[in-house]
């Protein structure tokens, strides 16, 4: 089993606490001039993206998390699983919803994405900061329309729905921030 | 882009400018500049504080003698104080093994000065004194916190640091969240009085002030003198700005017997640590038999002092190439 010890800790280091596969999100030294060293670091648990602090006595170590990020293709859903192939050695992978997360909302057949294996098994898909999008279903914009905000609502190609300006209509592609969920611009094919 | 410089220019200037009034400080006050071996046969046997060795050879073919680099130049001092040099100061890098952090870079610019005849107490005046010369004009104004280490913990941690159990300590410690440490032992007292006053007193101490903290736990005298109060207090002191710990000083042990027998007693805990073994400075302890004067001492951090006038929260960026870039 392999082990870090703190003076081996750095940012994106990724490490098991509770069982569980996390990342080093920061860290630091704490030591009274005369006295014990603690090395506090705060930690991403990579599942649930839920963020901790944790303190060791500086020396300890913990073990290490067997997790890869990798670059893959999506392939298609079949509803329970979403499928994706490892772009060097074409070995495919199913991810569970747990797994995919918010990232389903993005997803288009042939996107490439970072799926984060730990002990080889999906557990994190990250997509693309921008992905291109076709609107599927939006009502056209009505001129003059301020109590919405100047926006309408679309539903894209994915399924997801996002605010878009008046003046976008079905069929469109259009740029989102997967990050925000927003609209981020016309896009050409 | 490792071979620029980590600190601005600004900072150069502002390091250059502190160490200048430092030095008119004490020039205004006599006390005399003086500078000690950074190699030494001898090394700190405090067992939280490691010392980064290196060899020596005399000739190609002979062999090689260890020396170890100084983590403070307090031994080599006190032997000049022994041989009657009165008040000196020194500005040195010292070296330490594995600390690096927000706050820590192996190697770090210490101010470390002593005063025969002077008082702990009256040494923490003169400690601020100096440091609101340099300091920017809010703390300058601004009046000194003198804070027991038992009023601290009884104040910001809501428990007695001389009479509470260890396991009060470490409830104490899990009632405030911090209580799961992987590694501290439930038997190791003062690493959990270090953990509650790291995690959740120091953030208190000195915001826009300067605040001392003094009188601490017998178990952390280090070589400072013990005064028989009940319970009976070591004489030592640290002063905090912004919650960063930036000096510590002693009332010093002048005992040579006391002395020794703290030695052996790190050394012993160094040995039940695992850690290596290194040689006492005897020459510090012969100063000591023949007869240190009654001082007070204190080390201060000269980077995080410069941190403090610059206004940044990492270490890196008053320092030209920090450890990484060295």
């Amino acid at each position: 089993m392999a082990t870090y010890s703190t003076n081996e800790f750095k940012n994106g280091l990724k490490v098991m606490i509770d069982g569980e596969p996390c990342s080093i999100q920061d860290l630091d030294v704490v030591k009274p001039g005369k006295g014990q060293a603690f090395t506090r670091i705060k930690v991403k648990f990579l599942k649930t993206g839920r963020v901790v602090e944790r303190t060791y006595k500086s020396g300890e170590s913990i073990e290490a998390a067997d997790v890869m990020d990798t670059e893959m293709q999506y392939l298609y859903t079949d509803g329970d699983a979403w499928h994706f192939m490892h772009q060097d050695t074409f070995e495919q992978y199913a991810a569970d919803a747990n797994a995919v997360g918010d990232a389903s909302k993005w997803l288009k057949d042939q996107d490439i994405c970072d799926v984060t294996l730990f002990n080889n098994v999906p557990i994190a898909v990250t997509t693309p900061n921008f992905v291109v999008l076709k609107i599927a279903e939006s009502d056209p914009g009505v001129r003059g329309d301020t109590a919405s905000g100047g926006g309408k609502p679309a539903t894209l190609e994915t399924g997801a729905v996002v605010r878009v300006p008046l003046f976008i209509e079905e069929g469109e592609l259009i740029k989102v921030d997967t990050r925000t969920g927003e609209y981020a611009g016309r896009a050409k094919e | 882009m490792d071979w620029q410089p980590t600190s601005r220019l600004e900072a150069l200037q502002q390091r250059a400018d502190t160490l200048n009034t430092i030095r008119a400080f004490f020039a205004r006050k006599r006390v005399l500049e003086v500078e000690t071996p950074y190699l030494s046969c001898a090394a700190n046997t405090d067992p939280y504080i490691d010392s980064l060795d290196a060899w020596y050879q005399a000739t190609i073919s002979s062999g090689k003698e260890i020396r170890y680099l100084h983590t403070s130049p307090e031994f080599p001092m006190k032997r000049l104080l022994a041989s009657g040099c009165g008040s000196i100061f020194q500005i040195c890098k010292v070296f330490r093994q594995g600390e690096q952090g927000r706050l820590h870079n192996p190697e770090f610019t210490m101010l470390e000065w002593y005063r025969p005849d002077m008082h702990y107490r009256a040494l923490m005046e003169e400690v601020a004194e100096l440091v609101q010369c340099v300091l920017p004009v809010e703390y300058q104004v601004s009046s000194c916190e003198h804070l027991s280490y038992r009023d601290a913990f009884e104040r910001y941690a809501d428990i007695h640091p001389f009479t509470a159990s260890t396991k009060e300590l470490i409830e104490c410690a899990q009632h405030h969240g911090v209580g799961d440490v992987p590694g501290l032992s439930s038997d190791d007292r003062d690493g959990w009085l270090s953990l509650l006053l790291t995690h959740l007193v120091e953030r208190h101490l000195g915001i826009s002030k300067l605040t001392f903290l003094y009188d601490f736990p017998i178990s952390q005298a280090s070589l400072a003198n013990i005064r028989q109060d009940s319970p009976p207090v070591a004489e030592r002191f640290e002063l905090y700005v912004n919650g960063i710990e930036l000096a510590n000083g002693f009332q010093e042990l002048t005992d040579a017997r006391i002395q020794r027998e703290r030695f052996e007693h790190d050394l012993r805990v160094r040995q039940e640590k695992g850690l290596t073994d290194v040689p006492i400075d005897e020459n510090m302890l012969d100063a000591l038999e023949h007869g240190l004067p009654s001082c007070s001492g204190v080390a201060l951090g000269i980077d995080r002092l410069c941190m403090i006038i610059m206004g940044v929260s990492c270490i890196d960026e008053v320092l030209t190439f920090p450890f990484g870039r060295a």
